[in-house]
């Protein structure tokens, strides 16, 4: 396990390794697979796949993915306008605003215009045109019939539609749309009932250079909304967008997590933090759940009976074993669940649990309490490493804490100390994944698969809380721990791989059966 | 914006739009106008005087003025929460243009007395009784006239 392969797919598998060929899966029929074979035998499904994986390089849980500038999102608007104006035969602005109204789709937009021109200018805005050109000017008699100012030196404009206002007023109104009112793509001529489109051209001849701004700000952002292959990076405060070929129909079948430049990782098909290997409608099903019981089913759980005739759920809060179901009038002990008629004289102290009338009522109960039980089972793990989860942020300043401490007091340099970041950052990763196999698990119905898939869960989490207590120790010990560590971590990292691919697998071929529906997306 | 505002004032006082008194609240503040709608004839509000309150925002005419009915009055289109906010269609923001005047507002809410909008309703249970049991609305909504805005 010390061997310079292990140290080296630590390393390669820290920069993702995806297009190396000397990356750890690429190493999967070398010796050190072979140790791990030896040592952990029965999981050679995993490492079947992982040969295979190896061959492709992209790891089957893995979506092909890019991230975008602000920047970038602007040339691409650019070069789009560019191909299209000179088919449509239009202004760039013009052709801009038709693009806007078919969303971006090109083809679509050159149909129709070919087919119905009028039609498809009035619709995006760009019909009726009552005057050449728009620009400033003065006129002659002119009074503003926004500010009823009738000055005989004052600068009018109007696009072409014909509808003049005072520059001023046309300045505000336009103004107050983009920066109150956060619109962009579709602010209208100020004149009464018409629907022409604000041009670009216009907006840049009259607004401030910070509105201006806001205004190209909120265009991007229209761009991206109306793209289905483009998202934000819900991260607070990041600018960029991914692109992603990922259908809303394809969800069923695929986890398709990014990676933002930012460093944020979510799910291209909700937009919530990466939760593979859990599908999307499952994590709606299950935060809703998690929302609706979680608390109350805990509560419930621990202080309450079932009534052995109608299930009412009774908390009995002092006194005596005898209960009297307030619903249904059911008289029974509270102890053995028993009908109380049967009871006898035994009145503060039930002495019949073996009896048969209190067995099949403690029976129905068990029955009726264990898909509760079930729930709370997966729900308190889920919760256990979601929660360990929220402790990554301490953990990782810990973490750098300990590796300066290191760098001084043991006197490692700065590369050598990078394994405890490392094995942060698996901790975390590994956690998020972790977590999500147990609402998988929850809604997940017994095949043939679901052992390897127990198998592997157990297998991470044991590697998990292994490495993680390693973690703990105190900073004299842990550079003697160096080459266990990032034994553990690049075990850790294999783990959650082998895992996760094989659910993407198996979910991608529709193996998995699940005691839910799921099968139609939204 | 001042001058645009005294212009509709000045307007509106020399000729009020049909069935209407219109003064400043406060002579003071051209921001703060006090309506008195007769309710129009052949509608259950007719014979009360309704008194609305408009007033501009600060950025009028950019932003829309806001309608409130501070007479009691059983309509589908008036909030019964002692606001008496009206929803308008043309004051919403998307649809408001700076040249729409308050005049051209008071109308509409004029002809809204006559002829309520049951799609675009605040209060939906009357809305619904328009529009299932006419009689049973035009009673209560008379009823309502008679007892709030038969005063001066």
């Amino acid at each position: 396990m010390e061997s310079d392969d292990e140290i080296n797919s630590f390393h390669t598998s820290d920069d993702e390794g995806m297009d190396d060929p000397d990356s750890d899966l690429s190493n999967g029929e070398d010796s050190d697979v072979e140790d791990e074979l030896e040592e952990y035998d029965g999981d050679d499904v995993g490492f079947e796949s992982q040969e295979k994986i190896g061959k492709q390089q992209k790891k089957p849980y893995e979506v092909d993915f890019k991230v975008y500038s602000p920047e970038d999102i602007q040339r691409a608007q650019q070069r789009t306008v560019d191909e299209v104006k000179g088919v449509l035969q239009q202004s760039p602005e013009a052709t801009a605003i038709l693009l806007r109204s078919f969303r971006w789709n090109r083809d679509k937009l050159i149909d129709a215009y070919m087919e119905r021109r009028e039609a498809v200018l009035e619709q995006a805005g760009l019909g009726d045109e009552a005057s050449s050109g728009a620009k400033i000017m003065t006129v002659p008699g002119f009074c503003c019939e926004i500010c009823w100012d009738d000055s005989p030196e004052m600068q009018t404009f109007a696009m072409k539609c014909g509808h003049r206002f005072c520059v001023d007023c046309y300045k505000r109104y336009l103004t107050t749309k983009i920066k109150e009112e956060g619109e962009a793509s579709r602010i209208r001529c100020p004149g009464d009932d018409c629907s022409r489109v604000v041009d670009s051209k216009s907006i840049d001849l009259l607004v401030s250079e910070d509105a201006h701004d806001r205004y190209l700000e909120l265009l991007t952002r229209t761009y991206v909304d109306d793209l289905e292959n483009l998202k934000w990076c819900p991260a607070p405060n990041c600018v960029y967008a991914v692109d992603c070929k990922i259908k809303p129909r394809d969800l069923p079948r695929i986890v398709p997590t990014v990676h933002c430049d930012c460093s944020h990782e979510f799910c291209f098909g909700c937009t919530l933090n990466d939760h593979q290997p859990a599908p999307c409608m499952l994590v709606r099903k299950w935060l809703k759940k998690c929302e609706d019981d979680s608390e109350t089913a805990n509560w419930i759980s621990a202080n309450t009976k079932e009534c052995p005739r109608c299930h009412s759920t009774i908390e009995k809060n002092g006194g005596c074993n005898h209960m009297t179901c307030r619903k249904c009038r059911h008289e029974f002990c509270w102890m053995c669940m028993g009908v109380w008629s049967e009871h006898g004289t035994s009145w503060y102290n039930c002495n019949r649990y073996e009896e048969r009338s209190g067995a099949e009522a403690r029976d129905a109960q068990a029955k009726s309490r264990q898909s509760l039980e079930r729930y709370l089972h997966y729900y308190n793990r889920y919760a256990n490493h979601e929660q360990s989860a929220k402790l990554d942020k301490d953990i990782y300043i810990k973490t750098e804490k300990k590796m300066t401490q290191l760098q001084t007091t043991a006197g490692m340099s700065w590369i050598e100390v990078q394994f405890l970041e490392a094995a942060s950052q698996a901790l975390q990763q590994c956690r998020q994944t972790l977590k999500w196999t147990y609402a998988f698990a929850f809604y997940l119905a017994r095949n043939n698969q679901t052992e390897i898939f127990e198998d592997n869960q157990k297998d991470l989490e044991f590697a998990v809380e292994n490495l993680s207590e390693m973690f703990e120790k105190p900073v004299d010990q842990l550079a003697g721990l160096k080459v266990d560590m990032m034994d553990k971590t690049s075990y850790c990292n294999r783990r959650r791989i082998i895992l996760l691919s094989d659910t993407a697998e198996n979910l991608k071929n529709g193996n998995w059966e699940f005691n839910v529906d799921f099968d139609t997306p939204r | 914006m001042a001058k645009r505002i005294v212009k509709e004032l000045t307007d509106c006082t020399q000729a009020p739009p049909t069935g209407m008194k219109i003064h400043l609240l406060d002579e003071q503040d051209i921001h703060q106008w006090e309506v008195v709608m007769d309710g129009p004839d052949g509608s259950a509000y007719a014979g009360g005087h309704f008194k609305l309150r408009v007033t501009l925002p600060e950025d009028y005419p950019f932003k829309p003025p806001v309608l409130n009915f501070t007479t009691k009055i059983y309509h589908p289109n008036v909030s019964n929460d002692g606001k008496g906010s009206m929803c308008l269609g043309m004051l919403r923001s998307d649809e408001w243009k700076p040249p729409n005047k308050i005049a051209a507002v008071l109308a509409m809410a004029r002809n809204l007395l006559l002829e309520p909008n049951t799609e675009d309703a605040i209060e939906t249970t009357i809305a619904d009784q328009y529009k299932s049991d006419r009689k049973a609305f035009e009673a209560t909504a008379k009823e309502w006239t008679k007892k709030y805005a038969s005063g001066k």
